[in-house]
């Protein structure tokens, strides 16, 4: 954003590749419009807008950890479920469920803490097994709690004094909230340090050492960042069922769909998940009325597209147009 | 106090020596070759240095302190920067990314500094006209210039170079040569191995051999090329002669 001079050069290095003013400024016009949805679309629709912001932080925070850091992580909903239950515990205890969302959430992070120490000493294949492993484990630990509902859980308090419509707007406006912390948060870190860094060793882990990178703590920070991101989709997701059930907060289908739409949009890109949220309910709108089928269009469509199209439907545009949306990058121009 | 010392280190991969009882002491604003045939343990002795392997026995001591279990990243903010023989670029990086990571990373020094350090490392290596290509697109010259780039922005006092001049054409090593003696004239010490010797006699002035895990020959670059240990080694050794001469 910022142009930094440099004289002894003749160079400057600037961030963006288009006008930042347009950038922020359409960012404001789109988040007061999500921002009014409850008042000017139909419940329906607010339900749906519901959903998609609900995938687009799983999504986000998918492609944070598995096209950014390297994780291919299939146990997110682990951290799904557990932000769900801290939520419910919370809220048992009698905060919020509102105010209790960053603390559910932070509380799935710091879960993800001391998991990182057994994961980080596994490599590709055995990592993914594994983090499926914690996820089950969680859930297995959460069951035997018989405060939090054990099998069959239990509603969330704290909500029954909202109106009907009043728990449907406050309801929606958590999931976009949170949805666009989590998104503004992951393009910030991508634009930062933390971000160029992450690329490096994307690129190559030895030079990215060698030029003095810490490798496993980066790891670890994004491990527990997209741990915390996905509690608090977990939290928002307690929060618009309103009941937390260890079958819908652990559901492995969570992880489908972040995997799905992160596919699809174009892992490794800001603005993959992105795109592949609004294809996944453009085809889940328009298909559902073929039963079970639109399960097998989904798998063979993410098949193909990780075969013939790795670069996603972002990839492509990006490739023919050399457009970024949200650039990440720096720029050295001529003075 | 010495700027770099290797105390007895040794290393095996299984039944391979690499490195027996290798000890070798730097002073700061040194220029030191390193020669020797191929599995002599040339690059093994760079890797235990900057850490990516890990020695048997022995101590490594940089500026005093021990860094013998030391991470890779730790040394090199400590001030070991290091290239590689095959070269590794970030190739989805722009090439003034890829120095600026080594700024942040190795050097931490950010902002507005930081991007004057990558500059500053590109125009030094004169890769400032391409600094905003992907890494991946360059050729095999740029792409030994940019180690060397991404070496440079780590902010190094030890300087390791592994066959930086290794397939280049001989115009190409006289002016990545100028490059090095640059770095050097800024006090910044250096260990090169090479096998193109005429590039190496032009700005080292004192020459290590290796051969079978073992430290051979050090003295002055003539003293160990006429050397007899030194000529067992290399049987030839015409293109030593050629390059004396």
């Amino acid at each position: 954003m910022s142009a930094t001079l440099v004289p002894d050069v003749g160079r400057t290095v600037v961030r963006a590749n288009y006008h930042p003013a347009i950038l922020i400024g359409g960012s404001v016009v789109v988040a007061a419009l999500f921002t009014a949805a409850p008042w000017i679309l139909p419940v329906a629709w607010v339900s749906v807008l519901n959903n998609f912001f609900l995938l687009l932080i799983m999504a986000t925070m998918w492609n944070l950890l598995a096209g950014y850091a390297g994780m291919v992580s299939i146990g997110q909903q682990g951290f799904i479920g557990l932000g769900s239950y801290a939520l419910l515990y919370l809220a048992l205890k009698g905060m919020s469920p509102f105010a209790a969302i960053p603390l559910a959430a932070l509380i799935a992070g710091a879960i993800a803490v001391p998991v990182t120490f057994v994961l980080f000493r596994l490599r590709g294949g055995y990592f993914s097994v594994a983090t499926w492993v914690v996820a089950d484990s969680a859930m297995l630990v959460i069951l035997s709690i018989a405060y939090l509902g054990g099998g069959t859980g239990r509603p969330l308090p704290g909500l029954a004094n909202l109106s009907p419509t009043a728990y449907n707007h406050d309801s929606y406006l958590a999931t976009w909230l949170t949805a666009l912390v989590v998104s503004v948060g992951t393009y910030l870190l991508l634009r930062s340090r933390l971000g160029l860094v992450l690329a490096s060793m994307r690129d190559s882990e030895t030079a990215a050492r060698s030029s003095g990178a810490k490798v496993t703590s980066t790891r670890r920070w994004i491990f527990v960042i997209a741990a915390t991101g996905c509690g608090a989709a977990g939290a928002v997701l307690a929060i618009s069922q309103p009941f937390v059930q260890p079958g819908n907060a652990f559901n492995i289908n969570w992880l489908a769909e972040m995997l799905f739409a992160t596919i699809i949009g174009g892992i490794g890109t800001v603005e993959g998940p992105i795109i592949g949220t609004i294809v996944y309910f453009v085809l889940y709108q328009s298909l559902q009325g073929l039963g079970a089928w639109y399960l097998i269009i989904f798998g063979a469509l993410a098949v193909a597209v990780a075969l013939w199209q790795p670069g996603g439907v972002w990839g492509l545009v990006r490739d023919k147009t050399r457009f970024e949306l949200l650039p990440v990058g720096y720029r050295v121009r001529d003075k | 106090m010495p700027l770099l010392q290797l105390k007895d280190v040794s290393k095996r991969f299984g039944q391979v020596v690499v490195a027996n009882g290798v000890s070798l002491q730097l002073e700061a604003g040194d220029a030191v070759g390193i020669v020797g045939p191929n599995g002599a343990g040339k690059t093994t002795l760079f890797s235990m240095i900057a850490g990516d392997v890990k020695v048997d026995a022995g101590e490594i001591l940089f500026k005093g302190r021990p860094i013998t279990r030391a991470a890779v990243a730790a040394r090199c903010r400590a001030g070991i920067g290091r290239t590689y023989q095959i070269p590794l670029p970030f190739e989805h990086l722009s090439v003034f990314e890829n120095a600026l990571v080594a700024v942040h990373q190795g050097a931490r020094v950010h902002g507005l500094e930081g991007s004057e350090r990558a500059l500053d490392a590109l125009v030094r290596t004169g890769l400032i006209d391409l600094a905003n290509r992907p890494a991946g697109a360059l050729g095999l010259l740029h792409r030994k210039r940019l180690e060397l780039a991404r070496a440079l922005a780590t902010g190094p006092e030890l300087l390791l170079l592994d066959e930086i001049a290794g397939g280049l054409t001989d115009l190409e090593v006289v002016e990545l040569t100028e490059v090095i003696r640059g770095i050097r004239a800024d006090g910044v010490t250096i260990v090169w191995i090479e096998h193109v010797v005429r590039a190496l006699l032009s700005t080292v002035d004192r020459l290590v051999c290796l051969a079978g895990g073992e430290l051979v020959a050090d003295g002055s670059p003539r003293e160990v090329l006429n050397s007899e240990a030194v000529r067992r080694v290399y049987l030839g050794g015409a293109i030593i002669n050629e390059a004396v001469s």
